[in-house]
Formats: C-alpha cells, sequence, structure tokens
C-alpha cells in the first residue's frame, strides 16, 4: 500500500468515487445490474454496503433495479442504482414513477458510445438530453455532470442530498474516461451537518399528506411501516396520494413537480466560471471534455488571448440566467462535445437573443476531443 | 338501529370511493375480501402490512385496503416490492396482481423473486384476459377463446402460472378459485405464514369482458363452473387424462422449505461484522 | 340514515334503482345479537352492482332477486348463518351474522 501521507490522499478511480461518495451521503440500498463502463460502482457498493448495514442486491435487469430502489426508498433507505445508455434507456418509465411518486433516489450514467450497444468501452456525452427528456411527460430533472475525479466523489453525496431534499430522481452523470480513470484525490471531511436526513413528518398519522400542497413544495415525507400508512401511486394524485382525475387536483401536483425545481434554481445549479470576465472567445464544456477546454483556455490566456471557459456543473436545470449573463460582451463561443450537438442546441436556445457565433467541435466515434483540437478552433476563431 | 358493520370495514380505507371501481361480479372483491379475512385472523398489524400491485383492474386493490400501499407500473410490482422487503425485512409483503400483470411484462420479475424465494406473498387473479385495457388476450386466456385481440380465437398455447412459479423455485404454490372463497382465505393465510416466495393464483371471473366475449353466462355461471372444474389436488391426481379434460387442479401444490433471501442477506451482514475478539 | 334503509328490516323494501344516498359508516365491532333474530342479512343497497352472486349461492335459498336484480331476504328463518354471502360478495354489499 502506498504510504499514506499525512492527509488521506488516496489513488481512487472515478466509478469508485461514486460508490463511495454514496456510501458517505449514507446511501443504505444500492441494487443494479451489470453493464460496462459502470459495473464498478456495483461491484464496490457489493463490498462496502453489507460491512456496514446497508444492502445490496443485483436484480434481473435495470427496470428491476430502478424498481426495487425506488421500492427501498419509500421504506426509507437512500437508494442509489448506476448504469449506463442503454440500461438507461430501460429505466425511463421508473425515472418518471420515481418523480410523480416524489421518492428521493440517485440514478447514476456513466455514458458510453452510442447509439444502441454502440462502444461500450468508449466515452460519450450522447445521453444528455435524455437525462432531460427520456421519460414520457414533463417532468423537470436534476442533473449533474462532475469532470473530475474528487468531483465524482462530491457531486455523489450532492445527488443523494438534492433527491432526499427535493424528493425526486437526481441523475449523476459521467461518463467512460471518468468512470474508469484515477487520480489521486484527498477524500475531504464529511460534515454530518452537510448530509440531509429526512425530514419526518410531525402530524398524527391520520393527519398525514403525503404530498401536501406547500409554498415550498417540499415536504416532510414518511416511510413505508412508520405507522403511516400512506399510498403511492403512478397515476396522477391527490394530496392524500389517491389516484384522481380531476383537473384542478392534476394542476395542483404537475405545479409542484414543476416548481419544486424552478423556485430552487440558486440552490440547484452550480457551474465553474474559468476566467469568463472578460473573455471575448468563450468555450461551453461538460464533463471530461471541459478537462482539455480548460487546459486549451489556459495555452490562449498564456499567449493573452482574451479566452475563458464556462462549465455547468448542473446540467439540467440548465443554468440559462447565469450564461445570459455572463456571455454579455462574448462575441464567439467553441461547443466542444462528444456528441451531435445536444448542449450546442440548449445553448443556442438560451443565446438566441444575442448575435454571438457558435462553433461546434463534435466527436462521436469514441474519441477525446483534446487540448489541441479546441486550441486549433481558437486560432479559427480569432482569424 | 344502527347499521351493522362488516369485519372488513376495519382494514378498509373510508376516505376512498366506495363502492368500488369494479364490475358487477368481478371476483376482485371476493380476492380482497379474503386476503383482508385472512390477515384479521392472522391478528396482523396494518402498520406492518404492505400491499404493493402493479397496473390492472387487480391491481387497483391497494387503494382500498388501509395498509402501507404502493400503485407501480405494469409487471413491476415484484421488483418494487422486492426492494421493499429488502429494506425492511419485518414487513409483510404482499403482491396483488393479474394474470397478464406478472406473466406477460412481469414475467421476468416473477422467476427471478421467485428463483430468490424471498418472503412475498403473491396472489395472481387470473381472470383470463386484460380487462383494464378493455378485453384483450392474456397468457393464460384459454387456447381457442375470444378476445378483442384474438377476433379469430385464440392461437397461443397457454401459461400454466403454478408449474412457472414451481419451476422457477417458488417454495410455497397454491391454486384456488374466487368461488372456494373459504379455502382462499385459508390458503391465503398459509402464505402469509410461509417464510419465502409464496404465490396463490385465484383462478377469477371476469363476466361483463371475457364471460361475455366467449358467452361464459354471468357472474354466478361463471363461479358454477369454477365449482365444476376445479378438483382438490389430491383427488385430481387420480384422474385419468380422459376424465381430466378441461379440469385443473386446486390447493397446496407446492410448501417446501428453502432458505429465504432476505434472511440469507442478514446472515451475511452479521458474518460481516466484526466479532468480539476480533481486533 | 336515509329512511328507505330503515324500512329494509321488514324484508320487503320497493328501492328506486339508482339511490344517491350516500350512508355514514362507522366502525364498531359487528353487533352479531339482539336485533338480528327476525333478519340476519342486511345489505347495503348503495354498494350492491346486482351481480347475483349472493342469491346463486345461498345453500338455504333464504335470499332472492327482486326484478331489477336486487338482493332481498326473501326467507329470514332459512338463513343458517353461514356467511356465505358476506364472502362471496364483491361489492362488500351484504353482511351475515355470526349464529
Amino acid at each position: 500500500m502506498a504510504k499514506k501521507s499525512k492527509k488521506n490522499i488516496v489513488l481512487m478511480q472515478g466509478n469508485e468515487a461514486i460508490a463511495r461518495g454514496a456510501i458517505a451521503a449514507g446511501v443504505n440500498f444500492f441494487a443494479g445490474y451489470p453493464i460496462t463502463p459502470s459495473t464498478e460502482v456495483a461491484e464496490i457498493l457489493s463490498i462496502e454496503l453489507p460491512k456496514n448495514g446497508g444492502k445490496f442486491i443485483q436484480m434481473e435487469d435495470e427496470i428491476a433495479s430502478i424498481s426495487a430502489i425506488i421500492g427501498g426508498s419509500l421504506a426509507g433507505a437512500k437508494v442509489m442504482t448506476a448504469t449506463s445508455g442503454p440500461g438507461f434507456s430501460l429505466m425511463q418509465e421508473g425515472i418518471g414513477y420515481a418523480k410523480i411518486t416524489e421518492t428521493p433516489c440517485v440514478v447514476v450514467n456513466v455514458m458510453r458510445g452510442g447509439p444502441s450497444t454502440g462502444l461500450p468501452t468508449k466515452p460519450s456525452q450522447s445521453d444528455i438530453m435524455q437525462t432531460r427528456w427520456g421519460s414520457h411527460g414533463d417532468s423537470p430533472a436534476i442533473v449533474l455532470y462532475p469532470n473530475s475525479v474528487l468531483e465524482s466523489y462530491e457531486l455523489s453525496i450532492r445527488a443523494v442530498n438534492l433527491a432526499e431534499k427535493y424528493r425526486t430522481c437526481v441523475i449523476l452523470l459521467s461518463d467512460e474516461v471518468l468512470g474508469h480513470m484515477r487520480e489521486a484525490i484527498e477524500i475531504p471531511e464529511i460534515d454530518e451537518s452537510k448530509i440531509i436526513k429526512r425530514i419526518k413528518p410531525n402530524t398524527p398519522p391520520e393527519w398525514y399528506k403525503h404530498y401536501p400542497e406547500n409554498p415550498k413544495y417540499i415536504s416532510p415525507v414518511a416511510s413505508i411501516g412508520e405507522g403511516y400508512r400512506f399510498h403511492v401511486t403512478g397515476l396522477t394524485h391527490d394530496s392524500f396520494g389517491f389516484p384522481t382525475n380531476r383537473a384542478d387536483e392534476a394542476e395542483i401536483m404537475n405545479d409542484r413537480l414543476k416548481k419544486k425545481i424552478t423556485h430552487h434554481l440558486d440552490d440547484l445549479i452550480q457551474v465553474e466560471d474559468y476566467m469568463m470576465d472578460d473573455a471575448k472567445i468563450a468555450v461551453f464544456a461538460a464533463g471530461i471534455t471541459s478537462r482539455a477546454a480548460k487546459e486549451a483556455v489556459r495555452n490562449s490566456r498564456a499567449k493573452r488571448h482574451k479566452v475563458g471557459m464556462f462549465r455547468p456543473l448542473t446540467i439540467w436545470p440548465f443554468p440559462e440566467q447565469m450564461i445570459r449573463d455572463k456571455f454579455k460582451d462574448v462575441k464567439a463561443v467553441i461547443v466542444p462535445e462528444l456528441a451531435e450537438g445536444q448542449l450546442l442546441g440548449e445553448l443556442k436556445r438560451v443565446l438566441r437573443k444575442t448575435n454571438i457565433k457558435f462553433y461546434p467541435i463534435q466527436k462521436t466515434n469514441g474519441e477525446l476531443i483534446t487540448p489541441d483540437d479546441i486550441s486549433e478552433a481558437i486560432k479559427e476563431v480569432r482569424k | 338501529m344502527k347499521i351493522p358493520q362488516k369485519r372488513v370495514h376495519k382494514f378498509l380505507r373510508h376516505g376512498k370511493k366506495f363502492p368500488h371501481v369494479w364490475c358487477p361480479g368481478c371476483s376482485n372483491g371476493i380476492v380482497l375480501g379474503a386476503i383482508i379475512r385472512a390477515v384479521d385472523e392472522l391478528g396482523y398489524e396494518k402498520d406492518d402490512m404492505a400491499m404493493v400491485s402493479g397496473i390492472g383492474c387487480s391491481s387497483r386493490m391497494p387503494v382500498y385496503v388501509d395498509f402501507n400501499t404502493l400503485h407501480t407500473l405494469h409487471g413491476r410490482a415484484l421488483a418494487y416490492a422486492t426492494g421493499v422487503k429488502m429494506v425492511k425485512p419485518e414487513m409483510n409483503v404482499c403482491v396483488v396482481t393479474g394474470d397478464g400483470d406478472s406473466t406477460a411484462i412481469g414475467g421476468n420479475h416473477l422467476i427471478h423473486a421467485a428463483r430468490r424465494n424471498i418472503d412475498l406473498t403473491v396472489i395472481v387473479i387470473n381472470n383470463n384476459i386484460y380487462g383494464m385495457t378493455g378485453g384483450q388476450y392474456s397468457p393464460t386466456t384459454p387456447t381457442g377463446d375470444f378476445a378483442t385481440t384474438t377476433p379469430y380465437g385464440n392461437i397461443d398455447p397457454v401459461f400454466d402460472i403454478c408449474k412457472l412459479a414451481e419451476g422457477a423455485g417458488a417454495t410455497f404454490v397454491a391454486r384456488t378459485t374466487a368461488y372456494h372463497v373459504v379455502e382462499a382465505q385459508s390458503i391465503i393465510k398459509q402464505a402469509f405464514e410461509h417464510k419465502g416466495f409464496s404465490i396463490v393464483e385465484i383462478v377469477s371471473a371476469c363476466p361483463v369482458i371475457y364471460g361475455k366475449l366467449n358467452k361464459k353466462g354471468d357472474a354466478p355461471a361463471m363461479m358454477r363452473d369454477m365449482k365444476e372444474r376445479a378438483i382438490p389436488v389430491k383427488a385430481f391426481e387420480k384422474l385419468t387424462p380422459e376424465q381430466v379434460g378441461n379440469k385443473y387442479s386446486r390447493g397446496i401444490l407446492v410448501n417446501i422449505k428453502k432458505p429465504e433471501y432476505t434472511a440469507e442477506y442478514t446472515k451475511l451482514m452479521d458474518s460481516l461484522q466484526p466479532q468480539k475478539g476480533d481486533k | 340514515m336515509s329512511d328507505k334503509i330503515e324500512k329494509h328490516r321488514d324484508g320487503m323494501i320497493i328501492k328506486d334503482k339508482n339511490s344517491t344516498a350516500k350512508m355514514e359508516v362507522e366502525i364498531n365491532e359487528v353487533k352479531t345479537e339482539g336485533d338480528y333474530k327476525k333478519c340476519p342479512v342486511y345489505i347495503y343497497h348503495d354498494w350492491c352492482k346486482k351481480c347475483g352472486i349472493c342469491v346463486e349461492f345461498c345453500p338455504t335459498g333464504a335470499l332472492a332477486s327482486k326484478p331489477d336484480g336486487s338482493p332481498y331476504v326473501k326467507a329470514p328463518e332459512k338463513c343458517i348463518h353461514c356467511e356465505l354471502c358476506d364472502r362471496l360478495c364483491p361489492d362488500f354489499a351484504i353482511t351475515g351474522a355470526k349464529r
């Protein structure tokens, strides 16, 4: 074992960081199904969970996995599942169920080359729109996307916290490279007060409403077997959780599902603004691609070019207002992504009222976009 | 004079809309009554009961009972119930599902939950049709019968739910009918007491759709049919193939002991705790 | 309690098909003695969907159907308190009384 310095420095894999972050956040039930490149998350949790009171189960498929964790969450556990593209597609109905029933859970999607079976051992960023619109119907999404092993650890904790706090399904994105690469990281001390515990109801059972109308849209929640005997259904439901066909009750429910997210953007949105203040050219990138972007920006800044990088850690809700503010005097934006313009399309929508020029760099052959690719583009744009 | 209360009212949700949603003569109400009477007889606490269902006529049952209730997705009840049982093994988890819900879309979860022998009590209400969506055929619609999607008669071979579950590893398998409601109640009671995967197929009547499409008569006629064709398993085994004809066996078909999944996992967790002596 | 229900105890009751009388149903133990001597079976007509199962399978023929299909106690003295009607009713709309 490498000599451990005073500080808690460990060489860790991205997927392992997600697993350990989950444990740090209090996840005590994981149900999953093997799929490259996310299997390590399951393997590590199958070792760690039973050691300290948690439980792991490998289900028969991804649909069963998302179903099992929602059942487990309703029974009071903090839950997670991890998958990749093909499994993520199978989980869409379940994700929708978790959202309408407002049941906290975290789905990790370690993105790989698509479409279909695609490039299982190669990275991609082509599930971004699926994380927003994958499940049928309108339901807002909370999707986080780290770009390092340390951030995988931190955002894993944050995903579990946000799921508990907003009583919804939070999706933690990663990709094959981020998931499989190793970095030496210092495991941050966990401040227990930062770990969100489920707010318990304090009303007597007969008065308990599983979905009360309250302005903060977030309410205490009871679990199965605690004497509250509430009803949970995927049908549109009233404040007691019983199915309803009434338009007014449907409106209240849908309104809550939406406003729970749209009224808490400042709590949900996290971005990295790297030298954007005086940037004329911006690079908009996320996840693994943003590491190359930062390198390219650093090199350009060395030559005193006014270039900056903007990186959303929260993909959804999309940081629209922040982008508009930061891109006020940007002339051109380079959008490198391992997909065919999924982030580009969203950015264009947000900046439609400006005359910023867009320079996409897109690779879907499994290769990474390199710092040189981006520096090349910067040179091009400066002409 | 006070209006008398039925014993089952203690378990029904009064805020809920009664009369319930099922059609006249549908067996779902009978099965719900049998389940509640079994729970009443066992003296289980309402707080310890969880009822999980998928989608379909029978899956509208949980909304009426004053348990911890979960109305999940079509075919996925068993996977949700597995999650509930894993996290809270002390709960009595009852899964209510239909023939399509459990053997068509939910088939994969059925055979794996049975294979694991996880302690769930599964009540399959087999009315041989997809009632909620208006009468399409299901994996148990008899060959030759009519449904809205077998206008020329069903050519599909049929699942035997009990053999399917037994083959997958279920340790308590029973079949009864909505007519034999006293037997059903006793079997459901034993299914709850059984530590392991217990499945009870309840042959049910769907007079309004399946009955009409196949000219089986009204609800009483369909239940008379159950009375004639369901033969106690002991007697059934003595019948020669010709005598069997369209009859089927009822009663407890499998009742064996195998390690229960959540108990095994708890043992595994305990084995990982540092024993007293360890550093 | 609406008067329509009150008259039921004499066995003959003319009840219009689509009664909307919502009945307040309280929770307490089933009373088994006293007023059941004469008419041991009680029917909630608001819940009964007239499927005919109870009448069909009453072992002693104590129950019968009216022209509109709704059950009534034709021969209270024949009732042997077997509660088969209670268990076989899909709508929880009939309650037999234990001996």
